[in-house]
């Protein structure tokens, strides 16, 4: 467990630890929505959600990691600790999503600058501990860089779709990839954000504060309009399952990942086992009864019952099924083709 | 296939698992792993649970399968359904296999079988008897085919070990009983990684899905420092000594790839990637839930052993991996291309009636070039 002090958890208020120093003020939580004192708290704690649902990072009164009062430090933990009620009372999750967001980049820019400061050595052990505590890296500086094992790294950025986070576009040396501040605490973003998001979820939701019904009001129907109404589809297949149907047409050989890719691609779109299987009788190597048990095992209802799904765009890169075009428009599912979504945006 | 073929082929590798049970070793953690099996024109059986080499050699004796193979994966429960079998963790697999290698002799030791008429042929396209495009392809490789294959392996272990840290005395690799190699990695960082991370390290390791950038090319702001140094470590050094040939050259090259630009870079680091990157397959280093040969195990597609490789470069699987008995069998031979296993010669053969020594007929009757007269 980290020793903090207050200075820390004004940088990293989702911390363990935080809510302590709140209970250790004895400020109730319905003393939020009457005491004019504590008005300034709750003022910050809009606007520091109201940024976060416009898509921007909230600009602490914090200075490079200092604050002259230390009730400007207080406010910045407080405020982030009455966001989260706030949320929970709105009950929406887009808030949730939106806010855990904002606030991992937050903590993402002073995680960054303390691992950047060279010259102090407490402020980068401290961040590397919080990379450790939390996510179970082993990060190692090294000269200006910092070292972390492959496998680890593969792990956190597995879910990065641009393409310089690939392995092969890091400085591989010796089992570890060599990463600058900013990349190694990018490649925690995600799950900072995640873990943020279990702490809003698993906080308990508290009975409506009196005093700040119109403000949660107004955060429900910001986070209403936010929600995707609905969505349409073309209704065309993506070029990597024309492909496969192409070569299936010819009666030129798809290999097993490539049928694996048509068949879930197709089963994901609602067709039945029925309908997809005569689309393999050209392959040199037909057997009804082997494509029929098949489809049978990928839909379902055969075998464990697990129903597969379509491959990634990414996977079916390494296996050579991707046939790229700009329709793709950064989809990273071939489910996801010609997908628009709508927001019913003000 | 037909019965009496496959009576032969029976016969034989239960001849051969009866008299070798020296090579047949189950793998360490051996409770922990799935095994599975094949007949002859039969589906797979597989989650078996098996504790020991006694209970693998019974297993053999009593199935005298086509196929056996163990998975890489460790489970708490190897014999339930995948769901429950509770993954634990996972050896790193490779399969590198000379049919994946764009070789330019392939052609002509590769003949198709139709699937409509049976019709054995040299031509890859259509069956010149009844015109179908449904061919199956069968391929006899050659030296040229195993001395690639070999050296995709160097390829590989110099990637494992000086990038990925690897201890030499972890990577293992087998004759497939084919047309191949399969290296095994043992207690490595990656024994926990899954299926998605495990694609990630095919794309490091066969140098596909790299930038410009990576290389010291950029579409803004280029900066000569930032090209790769002859004796760089990793992917950069190998790509410098592909690209700059010498030391000396490097400076006259860079100027050339700043001046061609950066598409044209990109296009050049997809020739670099498909000369240099190593050839695996990618689908079965991604499986973590696949049974894989088991070592020691004879390979129904050509009736040669999986067998570990001591010495490389040395490792003759002609010689080496046919265990099967000298006896004189007879059989229809249909084998337009002619091939040497245990320092013998045979076929060509066309549609002829031959006596020849076991091995070579089950290495026939396994491609479908021969049945048992």
């Amino acid at each position: 467990m980290l020793e903090l002090g207050t200075d820390e958890f004004a940088k990293y208020p989702f911390l363990e630890g935080a809510g302590k120093i709140l209970k250790d003020k004895g400020f109730p939580l319905s003393q939020f929505g009457t005491d004019p004192d504590l008005e300034p708290v709750v003022k910050k704690a809009l606007h520091r959600l109201k940024v976060s649902t416009q898509g921007g990072i909230y600009k602490s009164d914090i200075v490079d990691g200092q604050a002259s009062k230390s009730f400007v430090l207080e406010k910045e933990i407080f405020s982030f600790l009455l966001a989260i009620v706030l949320i929970k009372l709105t009950g929406m999750h887009t808030l949730i999503k939106r806010f855990a967001l904002a606030e991992s980049r937050r903590a993402e820019n002073h995680l960054e600058k303390d691992l950047g400061k060279a010259s102090d050595k407490s402020k980068i052990d401290l961040a590397i501990r919080i990379i450790y505590d939390l996510f179970n890296i082993d990060v190692i500086k090294e000269n200006d860089f910092f070292k972390i094992p492959v496998s680890d790294y593969l792990k956190h950025s597995i879910d990065f779709h641009e393409r310089e986070w690939k392995l092969i576009n890091r400085h591989v040396e010796n089992g570890k990839v060599l990463l600058t501040p900013d990349k190694t605490v990018r490649l925690i973003r995600k799950e900072l954000g995640n873990y943020i998001i279990s702490k809003i979820t698993n906080a308990p939701t508290p009975p409506m504060i009196p005093g700040l019904e119109n403000i949660v009001n107004e955060l429900t129907s910001i986070g209403k309009d936010l929600t995707p109404s609905y969505t349409v589809t073309t209704g065309e297949y993506p070029p990597c399952i024309k492909h496969a149907i192409d070569i299936l047409e010819k009666g030129e050989n798809l290999p097993h990942s490539g049928r694996f890719m048509l068949a879930t691609f197709l089963l994901s779109k609602g067709q039945s086992v029925q309908q997809i299987a005569p689309l393999f009788k050209n392959a040199p190597d037909y057997n009804e009864r082997v494509t029929l048990y098949q489809l049978n095992h990928l839909s379902g209802t055969s075998g464990s019952g697990t129903q597969y799904s379509c491959p990634s765009c990414e996977k079916l890169k390494t296996q050579s099924l991707c046939f790229i075009t700009s329709d793709c428009d950064n989809i990273v599912n071939p489910s996801q083709f010609g997908r628009k979504k709508n927001y019913a945006r003000k | 296939m037909q019965e009496n073929d496959i009576q032969f082929l029976e016969d034989s590798f239960k001849k051969y698992y009866f008299n070798h049970f020296d090579q047949i070793k189950v793998p360490e953690r051996t409770s922990e792993r799935e095994f599975g099996y094949q007949k002859f024109n039969s589906g797979m059986t597989r989650h078996i649970s098996i504790k020991n080499d006694k209970e693998l050699h019974l297993l053999l004796i009593q199935n005298v399968p086509s196929d056996v193979y163990c998975s890489n994966a460790y489970y708490t429960f190897p014999n339930s359904p995948m769901n429950e079998k509770d993954w634990k963790e996972a050896d790193l697999i490779f399969d590198i296999d000379a049919k994946d290698l764009n070789l330019s002799c392939r052609e002509s030791h590769t003949i198709s079988i139709c699937n409509e008429c049976n019709e054995v042929s040299k031509n890859l396209t259509r069956c010149l008897k009844c015109n179908s495009s449904k061919l199956e392809k069968k391929s006899l490789p050659c030296k040229n085919c195993i001395d690639a294959s070999k050296t995709e392996v160097s390829k590989l272990s110099e990637v494992l070990i000086d990038d990925l840290a690897i201890d030499r005395e972890n990577i293992q690799v087998y004759f497939s009983g084919n047309e191949g190699f399969h290296v095994y990695v043992y207690n490595s960082q990656f024994q926990q990684i899954g299926s998605r991370e495990r694609s990630e390290l095919v794309d490091y390791i066969s140098l596909r899905g790299a930038i410009p950038e990576t290389f010291g090319m950029k579409k803004l702001k280029q900066n000569r420092a930032s090209f790769p140094d002859f004796d760089e470590k990793g992917w950069r050094g190998r790509f410098s000594k592909q690209v700059f040939g010498s030391k000396s050259k490097r400076s006259k090259i860079i100027t050339e790839l700043l001046s061609n630009g950066y598409s044209s870079f990109q296009k050049m680091l997809d020739d670099v990637s498909e000369n240099i990157g190593v050839k695996i397959d990618p689908n079965v280093t991604m499986d973590i839930h696949r049974i894989f040969r088991l070592p020691g195990s004879i390979n129904s597609k050509s009736g040669l052993t999986k067998i570990h490789c001591d010495d490389l470069s040395k490792f003759d699987p002609y010689t080496e991996a046919s265990f099967l008995s000298d006896d004189s069998v007879e059989v229809f031979a249909n084998c337009p291309i002619e091939f040497r296993l245990k320092n013998k010669k045979f076929g060509p053969y066309t549609n002829e009636k031959i006596t020849m020594p076991t091995f070579a007929a089950v290495y026939m009757i396994c491609k479908k070039l021969a049945r048992i007269a």
